[in-house]
């Protein structure tokens, strides 16, 4: 870090780097975002979950539904939903739950809440740990370089999922003992650290290779003959030019993560009930399925609706972000 | 060479990470109401109380060697590629992992013979009928088969296929060699969930580097010199363009080999997934390392023969 001459470069940019009228790349392709007519719907279609997950308590109570009450009216004495179609009615719009008759509809929109939650701090996570790295072994290059992409091939050649379900219980333990509440708190813990450690090495790939052939290019050097010190080569000069990348890796980690938490919570290894997760709601489904499908059919299409509603829109930023991709499809 | 020391790595780290837990091997070997002082015999008995490192040579040279656990009378022994002795189940883990792999192998094999076909077949035919409806319908069925968690697909085919059609039995696995009629009935459904999941993927991916390769100055070429259209698709362009899709199906392979964990625990097969969930129920230490680093060593030797397979797919990378 020379701090020397970094505002001296400040003013350069102020004066030369924005030309007349014109749109940056940044603005060109959400221009093109806007015109793909799929990754609208599925903008909007993101932007409805997170508004249910985000004003589910109120929703809850505007709807007349309890997503924790249990409703022994609603289920027959086998413990199955009273009426056809897993116990769909004007109390209960999307049935209730099989042996407890708490309704499904109710427990969904609190569901939205914990794979929101996981998905988006997972993504935020692994993005700024993989940035981070990919930025530091791309700038240091020679021993750093190496050690960080050492480490990172040692990182996937683990079965990430055997082990994450392998080391769920005691590293929850673990983490229980250093005074993290213990529950679903400590479970969640343990889900976003394992995703970041197995999950930053694609990230860090990318930005490193982007990196190593950034900091050859003319404005790059321009501003290191200027004097620019790290911070302002890493803030003003590359970055800018890594966000499109970013969002689309973003975009398209995401479902991954909202799966993932629903594929861990349905082995039983990631939340516990009677938290309401979806992960959770589907593997108590498959006690039921043959009796009352229903039960299976809607968290499963809820669940397949969002990460559906994410790829479209990575998609679709993809195609508007990456050059080689070709933008007519889709 | 880097896949020797990549493999002692990974097994190094496993070995520590599971040992550092919190739970207690010692404790797992004898019941619920077991007094201290028989967990702390047991812990020394079996080689618990040694150092790590000692505890690694150990379990290390058992691989090779062959290896006998407890002490004189009640001893077990367990030969020559030993990867330790399961307490809570009696049995060498090495049989346990032998009676389970040929059924993730038979899942693996299948899912991947099925996903490429379609993932690669799809693919091409949507990079040659680009823009028309084969193209949308092509990539329409890649995002959402992306889409799909394997378990809700997987549920939804027994529901459709053996619940409310009764086309197929519900899946119970038998061994090829007894009877491979009832083999291929009880995979099938595995497979086309496995392949539905991972040929979106695939789809996409071939899409994408036929269209890319198309743009090279070496087709224009063959077209210029008059290249039948079929032959220069098959011998050049799908040539170059399989190069990325070999890397990443090698990977993808070998994870499946390691344990196809929600699909077996959806359709009840009993596979090294099936193994490692019910050892993590158990607490089960000793299965739970040795199906890892078995899951790990199909990673390394799969990167390594992707490296080979690179080299001959790929002639510029051989020069190097």
């Amino acid at each position: 870090m020379s701090g020397r001459g970094t505002k001296s470069v400040e003013e350069f940019d102020a004066s030369v780097d924005e030309p007349a009228a014109g749109l940056s790349p940044f603005q060109m392709g959400l221009a093109r975002v806007r015109g793909n007519r799929m990754a609208v719907i599925a903008f909007w279609v993101v932007i409805f979950y997170v508004f249910v997950a985000a004003f589910a308590p109120i929703l809850v109570r505007l709807l007349n539904i309890d997503p924790y009450a249990l409703d022994r009216q609603a289920i027959n004495d086998f413990g199955l939903p009273a009426g056809p179609l897993g116990g769909v009615s004007w109390d209960h719009p999307f049935g209730v739950e099989p042996g407890t008759g708490r309704d499904i509809l109710g427990r969904l929109m609190y569901g939205a809440r914990i794979s929101l939650l996981v998905g988006t701090i997972g993504t935020i996570l692994t993005t700024v740990v993989g940035v981070t790295l990919g930025l530091i072994a791309g700038l240091r290059r020679g021993f750093v370089d190496s050690l960080i992409s050492r480490v990172g091939d040692v990182t996937l050649a683990f079965p990430s999922l055997l082990l994450i379900i392998a080391l769920a219980n005691p590293m929850t333990q673990r983490l229980e003992s250093w005074g993290i509440p213990a529950g679903n708190t400590a479970r969640i813990t343990y889900i976003l650290s394992v995703l970041t450690v197995f999950g930053w090495v694609y990230m860090a790939r990318l930005v490193r290779g982007q990196v190593l052939s950034l900091r050859e290019r003319e404005f790059v050097e321009a501003a290191r003959s200027f004097g620019a010190g790290t911070g302002h080569l890493v803030f003003k000069q590359l970055l800018p030019n890594l966000w499109p990348q970013i969002i689309v890796f973003v975009s398209l980690s995401l479902p991954g993560y909202v799966a993932l938490e629903a594929t861990l919570s349905f082995l039983g290894v990631g939340l516990l009930a009677p938290a309401a997760s979806w992960g959770i709601m589907l593997g108590d489904s498959v006690r039921y399925y043959r009796a009352d499908p229903t039960y299976l059919f809607i968290p499963g299409m809820v669940l397949m609706i969002l990460v559906l509603a994410f790829n479209l829109l990575g998609d679709g930023l993809r195609d508007a972000f990456d050059p080689r991709s070709d933008r007519q499809q889709l | 060479m880097f896949a020797v020391v990549l493999l002692l790595i990974v097994s190094a780290f496993t070995f520590w990470i599971f040992s550092a837990l919190p739970s207690d091997p010692a404790a797992l070997t004898c019941g619920k109401n077991c007094r201290p002082e028989v967990i702390e015999a047991n812990r020394e008995r079996l080689g618990y109380d040694k150092p790590l490192v000692e505890q690694y040579g150990a379990y290390m040279k058992g691989i090779f060697a062959g290896r006998t656990y407890g002490e004189e009378g009640a001893s077990v022994h367990c030969p020559a590629p030993s990867l330790g002795y399961s307490y809570d189940r009696h049995e060498c883990v090495t049989s346990l992992i032998a009676s389970t792999l040929p059924v993730t192998a038979s899942i693996a094999l299948g899912a991947f013979v099925l996903w490429m076909a379609i993932g690669v077949g799809l693919g091409t035919l949507a990079a040659l009928k680009r823009g028309r409806w084969q193209d949308r319908l092509a990539t329409g069925f890649s995002v959402v088969g992306v889409s799909f968690p394997t378990f809700f697909l997987g549920l939804m085919f027994i529901m459709i296929f053996v619940i409310w059609t009764g086309i197929l039995p519900f899946p119970r696995y038998t061994g090829i060699t007894e009877n491979p009629v009832d083999w291929f009935m009880a995979l099938i459904l595995p497979w086309f969930v496995l392949a539905l999941i991972s040929a979106a993927t695939y789809v996409r991916m071939t899409r994408n580097g036929i269209l890319e390769v198309m743009n090279e100055e070496f087709v224009r070429l063959g077209i210029a010199k008059g290249l039948p259209r079929k032959r220069l698709i098959v011998t050049y362009v799908m040539r170059a363009a399989l190069v990325p899709i070999v890397t990443i199906a090698g990977l993808d392979f070998a994870f499946l080999l390691g344990g196809a964990l929600v699909t077996e625990s959806i359709f009840n097969l009993p596979g090294l997934g099936k193994l490692t969930l019910a050892a993590v129920v158990n607490s089960d230490l000793p299965i739970l390392v040795a199906t890892t680093m078995v899951a790990a060593v199909f990673i390394v030797i799969a990167n390594a023969v992707v490296d080979v397979l690179y080299g001959y797919l790929d002639p510029r990378v051989r020069v190097k």
